[in-house]
């Protein structure tokens, strides 16, 4: 039993069943299957997440979010006033987490590609676009560079699944997608 | 003789039985208990909180009840019954003395005053971190040093495995090689010093950080060394709950390992490839490049995976057999179907089993795929798997492990039998519930360690579809069902271990387990062929692939990007 020693004390000198060998052999090949996979979505899939990134100041990076807002601003929304920005297509455009918002709002265009910079002036926060459903971890101290292309119209929420304190579950950001 | 070499023999498996493992096997596992019912109670106001209708806690109380939830079951309820698990599996099994049992309670008294600092740092409630605790957020430092004096605890209690299986090998308490049971205790072990030490390397620094003497922890590296933590001592779990698989096959049907080269192969993989998984929780992070991802989260071309896709074929094969040895071969399933379910050892077992293959294998793979893991990261879906592999896996198969060590060790008749016949079944059924319906939010979209998820005090508005919140309460009422198994199996075993009918006075001894005698030698010779299991891995496997090539679809619907 399993919980005796082994009855035949050479036991790695015992023959695999054929059951067991295929049963090995499938699950083998199977995780052969599931590695390439991954390496080939790289080369045919479209949903890969970015390898960019860069270690920056969390200040550095709020400066660099405020003068792209001001730049690109064209309403603002909210109670608080929260700015929407209009980026040309193509563009950089810049996001960050912060306690506890997602600032700014972006109006993007359908179908046109951009190079979306993500990062955190504070604690750890995560990305997660709704409905679309596309979750990136984000950090202070480090900005991924992640190239989208919104291919659907609509308002999209940004909401934070990262805890990062009392009050992560109003911690909402949104962006636009127009036709 | 000193008081510590004293020996009694068990009358049931005619193992000689050191008291002082004995006790400290009695210390653990009894403390574990208390904490899975305090953790228990936290989770089960989590869930009465998520569920939108009833939303029974206030925003802090509800992520102060899910930091204690994980800290109180994940760590503090597994790591007690494992440091039980491994003394039965060295001193028991093998006939020996436990090395150093002073030492033992050293550990053992670590690891209670570590658990109750950082219970008592979360109830003061300025260490509301998760029990991930990423940094930058911070936590007072005796949460930290609660974990730190738990850990060294813990330490000191593999270290008297390895001592054991060294004074057993000396001894010459054992012929030939260690049984199947405690390899995987010694595979558990091994995984526990990675385990521990990754953890000492993060948390000490962490903790001088919240006393002000450090400065700076970068996020990721402290998330790539916690997880090295968290992650590995989820395999621990896997080997010591797979181990416990084995025990309940052998104990209650006497049933064989199939190949003792195959199974042994299996728990290998995990001591080789497991450490590799911490990559799991960085498939979306910025700072390590895809290459580095794939490579670990699929533990070098999922070398883990097939050890746990190998245990999931040869621990019912091995069931099969023993049954068919014992005159049920009829058809393909007979063996199955006249297996002692009224027993909750191996009822429990096998539903552990079962859900841990469908709903906490299949998920953790899926998930653990580099690309798929942007659809579902941080999502409900996460706690939905992790509740498949370490609640209805780990948690439940080691539910059914105490009925039979309280017969062994506590030497107790089981108090209200008929409540132990139901609770695998109540508490199987509650926590599949648990694991499907929030992995079913999770593929919603909706987001993890969330106090509101309709936003009501939020600047702009956003509603997660009607079915999510369905979800929810359906998760809700799971999680009601699966205290009440819970508590039933609270009630036994307290109810047992304090109250119940002491099997020392009884004269008779009691008979040797069902089928003990049936069982022959196993082995090419007597090796029979195996349909049901076939049936069963056929089924397990179909539903994998359909399910993993699923989510390719899916992740193939969000918008492109690179």
């Amino acid at each position: 039993m399993a919980i005796h020693s082994p009855a035949n004390r050479l036991w790695w000198n015992e023959r695999i069943e054929k059951q067991e060998l295929i049963w090995i052999l499938v699950a083998f090949v199977w995780g052969l299957i599931m590695f390439f996979a991954m390496i080939y979505w790289h080369i045919a899939g479209e949903q890969n997440l970015s390898n960019e990134s860069y270690r920056v100041d969390p200040e550095t990076y709020a400066e660099t979010v405020e003068s792209f807002t001001e730049t690109y601003q064209v309403r603002e929304e909210g109670d608080t006033g929260i700015p929407v920005v209009h980026p040309p297509a193509g563009s950089d455009i810049y996001m960050i987490a912060r306690l506890w918002e997602w600032y700014p709002i972006l109006e993007l265009e359908k179908d046109k590609t951009y190079r979306l910079h993500l990062s955190s002036q504070d604690w750890q926060h995560g990305f997660s676009l709704q409905p679309s459903n596309i979750n990136i971890q984000v950090h202070p101290g480090y900005e991924l560079v992640v190239t989208i292309t919104p291919d659907q119209a609509g308002e999209y929420s940004v909401v934070c699944n990262e805890f990062c304190g009392i009050g992560h579950h109003n911690m909402l950001g949104r962006i636009y997608v127009t036709d | 003789m000193s008081a510590q070499t004293e020996f009694r023999t068990c009358p049931k498996t005619g193992l000689k039985v050191h008291l002082a493992a004995e006790k400290l096997i009695k210390a653990n596992a009894v403390v574990a208990i208390v904490f899975l019912a305090i953790g228990g109670l936290f989770g089960l106001l989590v869930a009465l909180t998520r569920w939108p209708a009833v939303h029974l806690l206030p925003d802090n109380l509800f992520y102060l009840a899910l930091t204690a939830h994980g800290a109180d079951v994940l760590l503090f309820w597994i790591l007690f019954f494992e440091m039980a698990l491994l003394y039965f599996c060295s001193a028991i099994l093998l006939n020996c003395r436990l090395a150093m049992p002073k030492l033992g309670w050293v550990g053992f008294w670590l690891m209670i005053v570590g658990a109750l600092l950082a219970n008592i740092a979360v109830l003061q409630g300025n260490s509301s971190v998760m029990f991930t605790s990423y940094v930058p957020m911070q936590a007072a430092p005796h949460f930290y040093l609660g974990l730190i004096l738990f850990a060294v605890g813990a330490l000191i209690g593999c270290v008297l495995f390895f001592a054991t299986l060294v004074i057993a090998k000396e001894e010459k308490t054992y012929e030939g090689s260690i049984p199947l049971v405690t390899f995987a205790a010694l595979t558990a072990a091994i995984i526990a010093i990675f385990t521990i030490v990754s953890g000492a390397i993060i948390l000490v620094p962490t903790f001088f950080w919240s006393l002000g003497i450090i400065q700076h922890i970068d996020p990721l590296v402290y998330k790539l060394i916690w997880w090295g933590m968290g992650h590995s001592s989820q395999q621990i779990n896997v080997s010591a709950q797979v181990g416990v698989w084995y025990a309940i096959a052998a104990l209650v049907l006497g049933a064989k390992p199939l190949s003792e080269k195959v199974s042994r192969m299996a728990f290998l993989m995990y001591i080789l490839f497991l450490q590799l998984a911490c990559a799991h929780h960085l498939l979306v992070e910025p700072g390590l490049s895809s290459e580095w991802k794939i490579f670990n989260t699929s533990y070098a071309m999922y070398l883990a995976v097939l050890g746990s896709m190998i245990h999931g074929m040869t621990v019912p094969g091995a069931i099969e057999a023993a049954q068919r040895r014992r005159g049920f071969t009829n058809g393909v399933f007979e063996w199955l179907r006249k297996a002692p379910w009224g027993n909750p050892a191996f009822s429990g077992m096998f539903i552990s089993l079962v859900l841990f293959g469908f709903l906490g294998g299949i998920s953790g793979v899926m998930m653990g795929t580099e690309q798929l893991n942007i659809i579902v990261h941080n999502t409900l879906y996460v706690p939905g798997h992790f509740h498949g592999t370490v609640v209805a896996g780990t948690t439940l198969a080691f539910m059914a492990i105490t009925y039979p060590v309280l017969e062994l060790i506590f030497q107790k008749e089981l108090m209200f039998p008929k409540l132990a016949k139901w609770q695998p079944y109540v508490f199987g059924l509650g926590v599949a519930g648990i694991s499907l319906f929030m992995m079913g939010a999770g593929t919603l979209g909706v987001a993890r360690r969330h106090w509101d998820i309709t936003f009501a005090d939020a600047t702009l508005s956003f509603e997660y579809p009607p079915m999510a919140l369905a979800m929810l309460g359906l998760n809700g009422l799971s999680a009601v069902l699966a205290a009440a198994g819970g508590i039933m199996f609270i009630m036994v075993a307290v109810g047992t271990v304090f109250f119940g009918k002491s099997l020392k006075e009884t004269s008779e001894v009691q008979a040797t387990p069902e089928g003990v005698a049936a069982a022959t030698s196993y082995g090419s010779e007597t090796h029979l062929q195996l349909p049901g299991t076939i049936v069963l891995i056929s089924v397990f496997f179909i539903a994998f692939v359909l399910y993993y090539f699923i989510n390719w679809k899916y992740l193939a619907t969000v918008w492109p990007m690179s």
